[in-house]
């Protein structure tokens, strides 16, 4: 079985409020093998971001993080500020959700993303202009060739025009661009379409899907949109409220979904086919500051039991056809329920 | 029939007058709790009312005349210093005038020069930019270019010629310091008008059949007024620093009449051997000033963010 | 496109300057009093026949719109008329006594500049820490203070308590330097002159301070705000992600975004300057354009007032074109 390229265990990151400690994400553990998919799904405000912000070890202080960002077996959250940098876009890259706000509106585009060039090196010359004109022409052939292949239509023209003359989907692609200059074997997406159309979304995903098969580098897609995760992700792990609560193969999460709160957003999924009626879930995400003892989600949860309120669930196997089933990866469908709990209200009997 | 959402505030004209009354106490002491949380503001405040009470009460609390000295006490330093006694606890100008009785009474001038020219160029600057935002088109036209022209002067500079022309005196100097004061009134009142404009209450109140002049002293104004507030603050301070400018050039208040700049401009001759006669008047405008940002500064983070010291 | 743009601007100025201009005119002319008359008044007897005479000499007899158009164009000619005392043309004296003031707002400028870029940045870097309300508090004391008080109060500490700095003039008396071009820093610098150098920058340094506080105070604010909100920005956070030191974070992407908001507060501060330059002038005994303003007041010398107050719009109005164009550079929107 292949060795996991980035593990997170028992990542949990704490940002003292004025309430209080608030645990954006409670002890998370992940796995993203060679060329794998992983959507990590859930409502806004549950901690997805603060995820992917902690691989590349740019929470803000006074945040805290404990637990282990294994990349290739080392522990990310050992290193230098330094040492980190090395690795943010050359390894990791990201590609955040607001392509607009994202760029930097003051440069143009072909110049931001030749500076992800610039900051690893990847043409070797001298650094100080005007001494440096040769490595910028290369460094400029290589960010054209990276705009081309994001689908930019003309780069050569496009170079040198600044964000704000790009369409929506044109600044997600420049943006795609940086993340992709260096080559990294890790991208990030957080919430890469959020902000487009649909049209554009489905074009922006056909790109990352062939950035996946066609460069082998594996992503990590957060999305609040669980049909999207569904289409797109080998693997899917459903967050809520810091902490994952469903986590599987793609199949098995979405032909099987354990968690109430899977089941929910499943059903806010629109069906044009079966043309029924949407059921959200009822409520809101809770205050991180003032959870619920117990499940988080108990309050919005559709099969609430006194107990709910109690307990403190794991994540536990699901047992599919009577025996626990592993993804390919390796891994096994995991929920975190009372219902997998062995458990037995006495009205169930 | 009124098309005012839940998101609109309730157009003050469905108010009766009781209703207008428990807003205000509610506002009011809503007011006053964000305030208290700007405790430096609020320190503020109490300065510059120590200032009004000791401009008010200027005879009750000096023992000089602040305009005839002795010569016999020419540059007696502050009673804080050797050789200095409190019978003139702040020393005596080269007139051998008390300086603390001076300075309380230039608080007058300073006082009542700023409230007067920012009360002037408010009440100017927000008519016509209330006309101007309302109506639009050409009177808006016309005089916004003339408040671009009277933008394109330094401040300081104009009113240096305007006192060049007008000659010195206080009538004069209000009236300098208001021509092109009520230029930042105007613009600041014609923008929110015009964002006000937009707004549903504005068509729902014209719908009832008021009159435009009601709609906009009743209705609008009132929307505004805390931003305006806020700036009349902020000018005040300006206006008082400028008036001393003017006045230590010579161009304000004229002598024997005692205003903070024309007493700093005296005590430059005796820098060597009388330093009290220069600092101690700058340092009531210091920190007069001070103490009124510091007001305006608070009120300004309670009443309206967006407004910026400039 | 960009070119357009600042030809467009620079044509938006002409009817701004012809406006100042007129309004300047208006200024002396509908004052209470004839010129003449004030000016005949402190000379004591005189006949009917001269006052004709100056009348005319300064075109009074002819009416006001006639006045108006003979002034407007003695300006584009560059004739601002003769000066009522000194007997000398308007220009003449004005354009003798801008190198000094010009100097002294350079100056200032840059002393505003130098301590309000670092205290701007570094106050948003570590908001809230000690630096940030330290710099913050003096930035707001430096808002409220008086500059002329501020001049005092700097003579008192470095002239006449630890008599390091001079307190008058802009070079030392017994120091000789050949003019070139006015200005005497320059001047030192072209001619080779270390002595001169180093006086004419002493006796800058207080006036330019003085001058230049309340500059560094309102720049320091605006930058410290403005970065703050960019460094809490997307494109920030692009920038670390992307493996850029933090100095560059900061530097380049923060700063490059945050000063397009401080560019235009700067060139505010440019009426700032020119009318503080009157008061420094005067605490400092800086023979500049606001010391020859300030005693043609007091001399009832109205052309030479009128022209120097033009002057000093102009100068405003050229600064806020400067402004323009440059924000036409910072700000790529603007290109469009």
């Amino acid at each position: 079985m292949a060795q996991p390229i980035l593990e997170l265990r028992n990542l949990t990151i704490v940002f003292p409020t004025r309430r209080g400690e608030v645990r954006a994400v409670d002890a998370v553990n992940l796995a993203l093998y060679p060329g794998q998919i992983l959507g990590l799904v859930g409502e806004s405000g549950c901690g997805k971001s603060t995820v992917l912000l902690s691989i590349l070890g740019l929470i803000a202080r006074p945040g805290r993080i404990t637990g282990e960002v294994l990349l290739d077996g080392r522990d990310l959250t050992k290193l230098s500020n330094r040492e980190l940098r090395k690795l943010r876009g050359k390894e990791i890259a990201m590609i955040f959700q607001d392509p607009l706000s994202t760029l930097n509106p003051a440069f143009p585009v072909g110049e931001q993303i030749r500076e992800s060039l610039r900051l690893h090196n990847m043409v070797p010359g001298p650094w100080l202009w005007p001494f440096d004109s040769g490595r910028r022409w290369q460094e400029k052939q290589r960010v054209l060739q990276v705009m081309e292949e994001v689908g930019i239509p003309a780069p050569e023209a496009r170079y040198r025009a600044y964000p704000h003359q790009f369409s929506g989907g044109m600044q997600q692609r420049a943006l795609i661009a940086i993340g992709l200059a260096c080559n990294p074997r890790i991208l990030l997406a957080d919430e890469p379409t959020t902000a487009l159309d649909v049209t554009i979304q489905a074009q922006i995903i056909a790109l990352m899907k062939r950035i996946n098969q066609e460069h082998g580098a594996a992503i990590i897609l957060v999305t609040h949109d669980l049909g999207l995760a569904a289409e797109f992700c080998d693997h899917i792990a459903v967050m809520y409220a810091g902490r994952i609560v469903e986590i599987g193969g793609v199949d098995q999460v979405i032909e099987n979904p354990q968690h109430p709160y899977t089941q929910g957003l499943l059903r806010c999924i629109p069906n044009l086919k079966e043309r029924r009626p949407l059921q959200p879930i009822p409520g809101s995400v809770p205050d991180l500051a003032e959870l619920p003892p117990g499940c988080a989600f108990a309050p919005r949860c559709p099969e609430f039991r006194s107990v709910c309120a109690e307990g403190f669930f794991r994540l536990q196997p699901v047992i599919e056809d009577g025996h626990k089933k592993a993804h390919r990866s390796g891994e096994v469908h995991m929920a975190r329920c009372l219902r997998l709990t062995g458990y037995r209200m006495p009205e169930d009997d | 029939m009124a098309t005012t959402t839940a998101t609109e505030p309730i157009p003050s004209w469905r108010y009766t007058w009781g209703v207008r009354w428990r807003l205000w106490r509610q506002n009011s002491l809503e007011f006053w709790r964000e305030l208290r949380k700007h405790p430096v503001s609020v320190a503020g405040g109490v300065v510059v009312l120590l200032y009004v009470l000791a401009a008010i009460f200027a005879e009750q609390i000096t023992w000089h005349s602040p305009e005839l000295g002795n010569l016999r006490n020419r540059l007696t330093p502050p009673a804080f210093v050797a050789g200095g006694s409190w019978e003139f606890p702040l020393g005596t100008d080269a007139q051998g005038r008390d300086i603390y009785t001076r300075i309380v009474f230039g608080a007058r001038i300073s006082l009542m020069v700023g409230a007067l020219s920012v009360g002037v160029s408010m009440v100017v600057g927000v008519a016509l930019g209330a006309l101007a935002g309302y109506r639009r088109g050409r009177i808006d036209g016309l005089i916004s270019r003339f408040a671009d022209l009277l933008l394109a002067f330094p401040f300081l500079i104009f009113a240096i010629g305007m006192m060049a022309f007008l000659g010195p005196g206080f009538v004069n100097l209000i009236l300098a310091l208001t021509f092109k004061g009520w230029v930042e009134f105007f613009r600041l009142a014609r923008g929110d008008m015009i964002a006000e404009g937009t707004r549903e209450y504005v068509e729902a109140a014209r719908v009832t059949g008021q009159k435009d002049w009601q709609i906009v002293v009743s209705e609008m104004l009132p929307n505004i007024l805390p931003t305006i507030f806020v700036l009349t603050t902020l000018r005040i301070g300006f206006m008082i620093v400028t008036e001393a400018s003017l006045s230590f050039l010579g161009l304000g208040i004229q002598p024997p009449t005692p205003a903070w700049g024309s007493m700093v401009a005296d005590g430059r001759n005796h820098l060597l051997n009388a330093w009290w006669v220069s600092t101690m008047p700058g340092m009531a405008i210091v920190v007069l000033v001070l103490a009124i940002n510091l007001f305006g500064e608070g009120l300004r983070d309670v009443l309206d963010p967006r407004l910026k010291i400039e | 496109m960009r070119l357009v743009k600042i030809l467009e601007r620079l044509l938006a100025a002409i009817p701004i300057m012809v406006g100042v201009a007129v309004i300047v005119f208006l200024f002396m002319r509908l004052t209470p009093g004839d010129p003449v008359d004030i000016m005949m008044g402190q000379g004591g007897m005189v006949t009917a026949g001269e006052i004709e005479r100056l009348r005319s000499e300064f075109n009074l007899d002819k009416p006001l719109h006639e006045q108006l158009a003979l002034f407007l164009f003695g300006l584009l000619r560059g004739d601002m008329g003769n000066s009522f005392t000194k007997q000398r043309p308007v220009a003449q004296l004005i354009a003798e006594r801008l190198p000094a003031t010009i100097e002294l707002a350079l100056g200032a400028m840059v002393f505003g500049l130098l301590v309000a870029f670092p205290i701007g940045i570094v106050s948003a870097v570590r908001q809230n820490s000690l630096t940030d309300r330290l710099s913050m508090a003096g930035a707001f004391l430096g808002i409220s203070m008086p500059p002329f008080w501020l001049g005092i109060l700097l003579i008192l500490i470095f002239s006449v308590h630890l008599k390091w700095l001079p307190v008058q003039g802009r070079i030392g008396a017994d120091v000789h330097l050949t003019t070139v071009t006015g200005f005497y820093v320059l001047d030192s610098i072209l001619t080779g002159n270390r002595e001169a150098l180093i006086s004419s920058l002493r006796h800058l340094a207080l006036p330019s301070v003085t001058l230049g506080a309340a500059v560094a105070a309102i720049v320091a604010r605006v930058l410290r705000s403005s970065m703050l909100e960019c460094l809490r920005s997307d494109y920030v956070k692009l920038a670390r992600a992307k493996g850029a030191s933090e100095f560059s974070a900061v530097a380049k992407h923060a700063l490059r975004n945050a000063l397009i908001p401080t560019v235009t507060v700067v060139g505010l501060q440019v009426g700032v300057l020119l009318g503080g330059n009157m008061i420094v002038e005067a605490v400092f005994g800086w023979p500049g354009l606001g010391r020859l303003v300030v005693d043609a007041i007091f001399a009832r010398d109205f052309p030479l007032v009128q022209g120097a107050v033009m002057i000093y719009a102009f100068t405003f109005v050229a600064a806020n074109l400067i402004v323009d164009v440059l924000y036409t550079y910072l700000n790529p929107k603007i290109e469009m």
